[in-house]
């Protein structure tokens, strides 16, 4: 086996799932807060990179400028998408706030593509995709500058999560009522602000994502499967684990790719769809509650 | 006034416990079969039976399995479209492979093939529960689809991965015409209704209820969770095998396996949704609600003259919109509206 190849892939494989880790997070984010598991990251994903790339190909916005209304976009879409959808339903069984989602995902995937069209879009961010120069000469490794940089900017992104959750006055609210929601309120937290305010990190999150996968395949329709793939990132590392989410990310990441090349052609190939998932799935029967999920722990 | 017990008494077991307990209701099934069976061929035009009627019985018939799993047992699946695809391709191949072998019992076999993958993918159900079964419910979904488009012989090596329904013969007869298409799924589609009814009122449908409401408990109090669960998966698994059979062979004719996409299993769900999780009469009143709304949106649609891009993303919205209103308005579904119908009818016209 060559092994310079064998590195090639889990690198290839590892950066990618940095970026479904980026995907991954934004469940994590609003899981962690409000208990929703959110079907409709995917097509807030989608829905923040078509108004970033409409913006700037359609009304002539320069990048940032787009950017900037794209957050501001996504953060006024969180907070309407808690007021509209999830107060009403609040105290209702996790199961039906999932399908609300479900139901919310159509819902953003219609109204993206009946504002800014369905057809594909290119989205140019800047950044090469070129193999980076000093790895291809030094070790004959191929990798992606593109993705270097999408990597790094996850990177930043996580770190500044992290500093965010654990510095800032809202960071620790934030975190008071995930922990337990009737405490946070008896102690004086708005649980309605805080939840708006997870579901426009959750947008931002998801714009980043946007941008970051749509520069590279495109913006259309598809990026909304991006999230189907974040899922078994998810069930990996655990529902309420940020560090389970970049970590899970990785394995599914790594382990996708060195399927696909190593074992896909002995069964016909086009196992990236299906083997991350009987991948956790084999996992969840390990650890019920993924890698860093919080253990369950049931009473009658 | 109409609709009430009063002046009906049961004298015996049996009357206690059969399926309608009320005249009113024995009498209004007995109206709504013989509609179905005899006044509906009459009337209808080919049209109907093939774009909605058809469409909304083999609907109906996979939101039942999937009702029976999600609605009455409690395991949240995603994957029912897998199923279907097993039960349609397995029943293509029962009738490739087996010349001579009766439709209805290739159906049957399709159906218990889809089981046997219920009950394969129905493991994981015994360690994980809620969203981590949802989502490992997606692997059967990828992974079935994947597996028939792949292996060759499921689709007997043609090129394209296009299968072509064999004629449906029975004793002779082809249903070949929409109404005789009609009639079978009809059949099916009753008799199936009938077992379900009965299996959830019985032994099996309240252990099912009990794992649904709280699996610890209801293990305390005696339930094998394990045969509990995967009788669930299996039973689920054969209903929606036979829909998907039914779907490929009186409905669609030829399919690939990507007809049986995430796609379907979503539409199912809804349709579990809208009608009322945990309701026989709710996946009817679901199917036929996510079957006429698209036939209303183009009605719609174009007498506004509005494009066709534009009319498949309302769709898409006012179907988001539309879940999540049920959800909030009515979390019981359209089931639940027929009940308070009933509620209220006990009274009318008089006020109390």
């Amino acid at each position: 086996m060559n092994l310079n190849f064998f590195f090639e892939v889990l690198i290839g494989g590892l950066l990618s799932g940095v970026m479904y880790a980026l995907v991954a997070l934004g469940f994590v984010l609003i899981y962690k807060a409000s208990g929703v598991f959110n079907f409709a990251q995917g097509a807030m994903v989608f829905f923040a990179a078509l108004t970033c790339v409409s913006l700037v190909n359609h009304w002539g916005f320069p990048l940032w400028v787009a950017i900037l209304t794209t957050i501001a976009t996504m953060a006024v879409l969180g907070v309407l998408i808690e007021r509209i959808v999830l107060r009403p339903l609040v105290n209702q069984p996790e199961i039906s706030l999932f399908m609300a989602t479900i139901g919310l995902s159509f819902f953003i995937e219609g109204m993206a593509q009946l504002m800014w069209g369905a057809e594909v879009q290119r989205l140019d961010l800047g950044i090469e995709d070129v193999p980076m120069e000093s790895l291809l000469t030094n070790f004959n490794i191929i990798v992606s500058k593109f993705d270097v940089v999408a990597a790094c900017i996850c990177a930043i992104l996580v770190t500044c999560l992290a500093l965010f959750f654990s510095r800032t006055k809202i960071g620790r609210a934030l975190r008071a009522v995930a922990d337990d929601h009737q405490a946070a309120l008896a102690v004086g937290i708005p649980l309605q602000h805080i939840w708006g305010i997870v579901w426009a990190v959750a947008g931002f999150v998801a714009m980043v994502a946007g941008l970051l996968w749509g520069s590279r395949n495109g913006v259309q329709f598809s990026l909304t499967f991006v999230a189907l793939k974040a899922l078994p990132v998810l069930i990996l590392g655990g529902f309420t684990s940020v560090p389970g989410a970049i970590i899970g990310g990785l394995i599914i990441g790594s382990t996708e790719k060195l399927a696909e090349v190593y074992l896909g052609p002995f069964v016909g190939g086009g196992i990236e769809g299906w083997f991350p998932y009987v991948l956790a799935l084999l996992f969840l029967l390990v650890r019920p509650e993924g890698l860093f999920g919080e253990k369950i722990i049931r009473r009658i | 006034m109409l609709y009430r017990e009063a002046g009906q008494f049961k004298s015996s077991y049996e009357a206690d416990g059969q399926i309608f307990p009320l005249r009113q209701d024995r009498l209004g099934i007995a109206l709504l079969l013989v509609l179905a069976f005899v006044a509906i061929p009459q009337f209808a035009s080919a049209y109907y039976f093939s774009a909605i009627l058809i469409p909304f019985l083999i609907f109906s018939l996979a939101a039942l399995g999937l009702n029976i799993l999600t609605g009455y047992a409690g395991q949240l699946s995603l994957g029912s479209a897998a199923f279907m695809a097993v039960g349609a391709f397995s029943a293509y191949n029962f009738i490739l492979r087996i010349p001579g072998i009766p439709l209805l019992l290739a159906f049957v076999l399709g159906g218990l093939s889809a089981a046997l993958v219920g009950i394969a993918f129905g493991l994981p159900s015994l360690r994980i529960r809620g969203f981590y079964l949802a989502a490992s419910t997606l692997a059967t979904q990828f992974f079935v689809v994947w597996a028939l488009t792949k292996i060759q012989w499921f689709t007997n090596y043609s090129s394209s991965g296009v299968i072509t329904a064999q004629k449906m013969e029975m004793f002779g007869y082809e249903f070949s015409s929409p109404a005789s298409k009609y009639l079978l799924v009809l059949a099916i589609v009753s008799v199936m209704a009938l077992l379900a009814k009965n299996m959830v009122r019985s032994n099996v449908g309240r252990s099912w209820m009990a794992v649904r409401d709280m699996d610890v408990a209801a293990e305390v109090i005696g339930i094998r969770l394990m045969r509990t669960k995967l009788l669930a998966f299996a039973v689920s698994s054969f209903y929606c095998g036979v829909a998907g059979a039914l779907y490929a062979f009186a409905y669609l004719g030829t399919v690939e396996p990507e007809a049986y996409s995430l796609d379907l299993s979503f539409r199912i769900l809804f349709m579990v949704i809208i009608g009322g999780l945990g309701s026989i009469l709710g996946s009817f009143l679901g199917a036929a609600f996510i079957v006429l709304l698209p036939v209303f949106l183009n009605v719609f649609a174009h007498a506004l003259s509005l494009p066709t891009s534009v009319a498949s993303n309302l769709e898409l919205m006012v179907f988001g919109a539309l879940i999540i209103f049920f959800l909030i308005v009515e979390p019981h579904g359209l089931a639940r509206l027929w009940q308070i119908a009933k509620e209220k009818l006990r009274l009318w016209p008089f006020p109390h």
